[in-house]
């Protein structure tokens, strides 16, 4: 797993940490309630930094390097910030026999990015899934939650194009308003 | 039980049935009703759109006539599927439906009479305007149990259940002893539909006598399997069947509690569960005094986090305890020491589909269905390169000939068949001579693969069977938990060797050595991930060994698949001066024309992405795949 170095600030950290605290009120003390936990704080912050990993600890009064290992065990859960919009790329069985490895080659390329990694501007997040379950729709990419059956390269332009006159568009309208 | 309690349950029962019936009728009153298929694999399709087209024009139109969301029908090839149903027609069932033939539809059918044949898949019901289901090759050999709902109700309405005869099961229960609830189960001979297929019976049985409470039961829905949807599709689109079945072992063996452990994978799943668990919960078919009896019971839903290994009884409930998802050595088996060291029996969602069905309709009707030794059904799901790509549910020793061809329509495209990758990642690729097998648990084995969960993903003449093994190497490679040395590093090992046969590298030796390991990650590794890991490459070996010379020897894919082995080209003479499509296409700008326009991909600039070959017009079919990449002219 490829942990970015945290570029994050005090500020922000504090941040983190209130809301994790807010989170954990909800839970029990008990070890049971980790994996839940992991993923209610996933769900909000959009990624594990450590401060939450420590609160969450401590909450469950546990050392920190056993939520850590939980953390790195499990595929969902994520060490750096995710980018505002993540692809997905399905590598099960019958997506790879019909070129889903071709598609993450040019979701690679178009972005610039390995999977498990974020693009500078945190645009985008690149990774893959073992298999969402729509094989035949394969090969499948999900963008943002949505399953895309049969992309190819060529729809990865697509989308691509997609989001980039979305962004034009937002830009307009917010030149526009200024 | 007293008998003023069991008439205590059935009175209980018959008022939620009754409120069921009239809300179902009440839907069906006089009027049309559309119903559109909205699981994961329809939404991939565009389902969604489809449902807000139908909504926006029967209200635009102010039309009485509900448009409702159901799950997946089976029939995944033809997404996005809708059923309408009109007084005076047979329900009519359309595939590939977009906005505007949803609009077509309302306006031609709904407020017409025009059933718009062209969009038509099949009629539900036998009839003399359209060819029903029942008319189709595959409707010889199919036969649904646990499907039988799925894509015909709205799983998020448990009225809809109860009125076609949902919870009757559970107060058939109720008012037999647990004991009789277990021989039951244990007489139909169901076996676990995980992959195992241990009999479930047994399994209540240990459960029921071991000594510790509370006792739990687990609902195994961490399906990792690659290219199986199955487990999904039942979760989307009849909860309840699955819940049921819960309740009914929960109550045999003396459960207190039940988890439903579900891939986060499988957002939609998660909704519509826990939408039923409420519902459960309201009608008191779950919790304290469930019916009005004296038993108490509770399910939770648990969400799983991505590991394929979770999918192992002992790692399942390790990952439900919180801790990371390592198994550990069996026995004790989880029926005596389970979840937090109590007895608790891990079901998959199959299997409990199916005790519903044992319970209403017993045992002896169960066992007349499939084979002596597997009785029932079994659930496939079907992908990769076959033209009926979908869910279907066939008797226990239906060959797989007649899976694949017959209910599957064969391969797409006129290509040939080359082999059936069954089982996922524990199983093997079996080519055409093992056609005829008949599927149960036991007949698979001796060909070298298993039948597993359901994951059945046809393969044709352009797949590589080296690559196939490498894909699936490097799928058990990444998700070994890392707690046997043997799979650890052993799977590590294979997958290298593997890799440099897909890139040209290697020697013949290494086929022995690749061997010997693979029979010592079977022998040496602690649960089935392990032991199964090296199925795909002994049944590759076994059947296909001469694909591995190939790539060993001459540097040749034969199936022109491993991207180190071979090239694009594009043929001169063939090529047309006038046309440019290729090089719009190509995602990489690696193709120019030369100075008589003839146009030319640079080598050294292609990532083999295949666009090129798709854009090139059938007319000239210019541009072919050469193995090896030295076959390419030199300039």
């Amino acid at each position: 797993m490829t942990t970015s170095k945290q570029t994050t600030s005090t500020g922000e950290q504090e941040q983190n940490k209130q809301e994790t605290r807010q989170i954990l009120n909800g839970f029990s003390r008990k070890r049971l309630s980790l994996i839940p936990i992991l993923q209610k704080v996933q769900g909000k912050l959009g990624y594990l930094p450590r401060e939450a990993m420590t609160e969450i600890a401590e909450y469950l009064n546990i050392p920190a390097i056993d939520v850590y290992g939980v953390v790195t065990f499990y595929n969902q859960f994520r060490l750096n910030p995710p980018g505002r919009h993540s692809i997905r790329v399905c590598l099960g069985t019958a997506c790879h026999m019909k070129g889903g490895y071709i598609t993450l080659d040019a979701w690679k390329r178009r972005l610039g990015i390995n999977p498990r990694e974020t693009t500078a501007d945190r645009e985008f997040d690149l990774d893959t899934v073992a298999c969402v379950g729509c094989c035949t729709m394969a090969p499948v990419t999900v963008v943002d939650e949505k399953p895309e059956g049969k992309v190819e390269p060529t729809r990865v332009d697509g989308i691509m194009l997609a989001f980039e006159q979305e962004r034009e568009a937002k830009d307009k309208e917010k030149s526009e308003s200024d | 039980m007293k008998a003023i309690e069991r008439t205590a349950v059935a009175a209980a029962f018959d008022k939620i049935a009754e409120r069921a019936e009239s809300h179902w009728r009440e839907l069906w009153n006089n009027r049309p009703v559309i119903m559109v298929g909205a699981a994961t694999c329809g939404r991939a399709a565009g389902a969604l759109d489809v449902l807000q087209a139908f909504r926006d024009e029967v209200k635009k139109r102010n039309l009485d006539c509900p448009v409702i969301e159901v799950g997946c029908m089976g029939h995944c090839y033809a997404e996005p599927l809708v059923i309408i149903s009109k007084p005076g027609y047979p329900p009519i069932c359309y595939g590939y439906v977009n906005p505007v033939i949803a609009e077509r539809l309302v306006k031609e059918f709904i407020l017409g009479d025009n059933p718009c044949p062209e969009f038509v898949i099949g009629a539900l019901e036998a009839n003399d305007l359209l060819p029903s289901f029942d008319d189709f090759p595959r409707a010889q050999h199919e036969q649904k149990i646990i499907l039988k709902n799925c894509g015909h109700i709205d799983p998020t309405e448990i009225e809809h259940y109860i009125a076609g005869g949902g919870y009757a099961a559970l107060a058939k229960a109720l008012a037999m002893k647990p004991e009789d609830v277990v021989e039951e189960v244990r007489r139909s001979g169901l076996r676990g539909r995980g992959g195992a297929g241990f009999p479930a019976g047994h399994k209540w049985q240990y459960c029921r006598e071991a000594r510790g409470r509370p006792k739990y039961i687990i609902c195994n829905a961490d399906e990792g399997d690659p290219g199986a949807f199955m487990d999904r599709s039942i979760l989307e689109s009849d909860p309840h069947s699955v819940i049921e079945g819960m309740i009914i072992a929960g109550y045999a063996i003396g459960a207190r509690y039940g988890y439903i452990y579900v891939r986060a994978e499988y957002p939609l799943a998660v909704e519509h569960v826990r939408i039923a668990l409420d519902q459960a919960k309201k009608l008191n078919l779950l919790g304290n005094h469930v019916l009005g009896s004296n038993f108490n019971f509770d399910i939770s839903l648990f969400q799983g986090s991505g590991a394929f290994v979770c999918g192992e009884e002992t790692a399942l409930i390790a990952s439900l305890e919180g801790k990371a998802g390592l198994p550990h050595h069996r026995p004790p088996y989880p029926t005596a020491h389970g979840l937090h060291g109590k007895p608790t029996v891990v079901n998959n969602v199959k299997t409990l589909a199916y005790v519903r069905h044992i319970i209403s309709q017993g045992a002896d009707w169960f066992t007349g269905i499939g084979t002596d030794e597997s009785p029932g059904t079994v659930v496939f799901a079907l992908a990769g390169k076959i033209v009926n790509t979908g869910l279907v549910e066939v008797p226990m020793g239906t060959t797989l000939r007649q899976i694949i061809f017959e209910v599957g329509s064969g391969i797409p495209k006129g290509k040939r068949f080359k082999a059936v990758q069954i089982g996922g990642p524990s199983g093997g690729c079996l080519p055409e001579s093992a056609l005829d097998l008949p599927v149960d648990f036991d007949s698979l084995q001796g060909a070298g693969a298993m039948m597993g969960s359901g994951g059945m993903v046809v393969l044709d003449e352009d797949d590589c069977m080296v690559e196939i093994a490498r894909y699936f190497l490097e799928f058990t490679q990444r998700e070994s938990c890392g707690k046997c040395t043997f799979c650890r590093l052993g799977t590590r090992q294979m997958l290298e060797v593997l890799t440099d046969f897909t890139q040209g590298k290697g020697t013949m030796e290494d086929i022995d050595s690749l061997e010997r390991l693979a029979g010592d990650v079977k022998a040496g590794s602690l649960c089935g991930l392990g032991q199964t890991a090296p199925n795909p490459i002994l049944t590759t070996l076994r059947y296909f060994r001469d694909e591995y010379e190939a790539h060993i020897e001459l540097g040749r894919c034969p199936a022109l698949m491993c991207l180190h082995l071979i090239a694009y080209y594009i043929l001169p003479d063939k090529c047309e001066r006038s046309c440019d499509a290729c090089i719009g296409s190509c995602t990489v700008e690696a193709i120019s024309p030369n100075k008589k326009r003839i146009k030319v991909i640079d080598q050294e600039k292609c990532v083999k992405c295949g666009t090129c070959l798709t854009a090139c017009p059938p007319q000239y079919d210019a541009i072919v795949k050469l193995s090896p990449p030295s076959e390419v002219p030199a300039k």
